[in-house]
């Protein structure tokens, strides 16, 4: 028991570390959010801090750190699988389009040549 | 009096590995992700196919009147409540009762905080300068995830003030399985903050 104290002292290590991580993080997510990089760009950037951020409670607050039960790991692989198909949907379902339109589709905010083309 | 005893709420069972509850919170939450994934899909479709003039073209900042302040806010107040809550938990797995039940009511206070902020300073303003769901795509979707959202803070709500006050009596007969529960709820209240950290810039940055 009193080697699960000191495993405990340990995460709450970890924790406060965590929320100092998550603090700082929304607040650069805010501040480069202010510069316009592209479309693309921006959308990369906060993503990419939010999968971090996320990854951070999953792993700390959520013990995956620690976690070694095949069952809860099997669980997620599945449902990482099955997240990346939904998330999937959208360019399946543009991809039997013809070219110009799937162009005009996802270039429209860029105001792509195309876009123009089929509007006149 | 008999009472019904549910199997491998402390043990592991054998065949998981894990005490069931967790299990369980596990392949629910798994649902979850189906759930608001496909919500965040279908932001990308209506986004990415939406004209780049017009009526029907999507709003900007200046038109979608959301402010990041607000949502930044709520986003430490949500952070504030994880920590709380994993506090809660490793406090009682150290035999602190007292303590981590004050961590629960500090969890509880800031999912109420959450739900005021949300409702007294965007959704009631909103709703006054007349932008509804029906307003457009944006806000559609807008009223849709953070509803759907608020709903599981309301949710967490229920579940921490059932532990807090009537539920807190499991303690003093089975601390383990007191312990456990709260773990369990934790790994629930970590995944709402999870997916307002996605929420927050998709809504109020981009």
């Amino acid at each position: 028991m009193a080697g699960a104290h000191a495993d405990i002292s340990k995460h709450k290590r970890a924790y406060y570390a965590v929320f100092a991580a998550l603090a700082v993080l929304t607040v650069v997510t805010v501040a480069v959010a202010q510069f316009h990089f592209s479309d693309v760009g921006n959308v990369a950037v906060a993503l990419a801090i939010a999968a971090f951020k996320a990854s951070l409670v999953a792993a700390i607050f959520m013990h995956l750190k620690w976690e070694k039960a095949p069952s809860i790991w099997w669980a997620l692989a599945i449902c990482g699988i099955f997240f990346i198909a939904l998330l999937a949907l959208p360019v399946l379902t543009n991809s039997d389009n013809p070219p110009q339109v799937q162009h005009t589709m996802w270039d429209v905010r860029a105001g792509a040549a195309p876009a123009a083309h089929t509007s006149h | 009096m008999s009472v019904a005893v549910l199997p491998h709420t402390v043990k592991p069972h054998p065949i998981t590995g894990v005490y069931s509850g967790k299990l369980g919170i596990w392949l629910f939450l798994a649902s979850e992700v189906m759930l608001f994934g496909a919500l965040f899909s279908s932001y990308v479709l209506l986004r990415v196919g939406a004209p780049a003039e017009g009526p029907a073209a999507w709003p900007s900042h200046a038109d979608t009147h959301l402010s990041w302040k607000i949502g930044g806010i709520n986003t430490l107040v949500l952070i504030i409540s994880s920590v709380t809550m994993v506090m809660a938990w490793a406090e009682l797995k150290m035999n602190n009762f007292t303590k981590g039940r004050w961590y629960l009511a500090a969890t509880l206070a800031l999912a109420l905080t959450f739900i005021v902020v949300k409702l007294a300073f965007e959704y009631i303003p909103k709703f006054q300068h007349g932008l509804l769901p029906s307003t457009n795509n944006f806000f559609a979707l807008y009223f849709t995830m953070t509803g759907l959202h608020g709903l599981h803070v309301l949710g967490g709500v229920i579940v921490i003030a059932w532990f807090l006050l009537p539920g807190s009596g499991l303690w003093h007969k089975d601390p383990e399985y007191f312990t456990n529960r709260i773990e369990c709820t934790g790994l629930y209240w970590h995944f709402v903050d999870l997916v307002w950290i996605f929420l927050f810039p998709v809504m109020y940055l981009l």
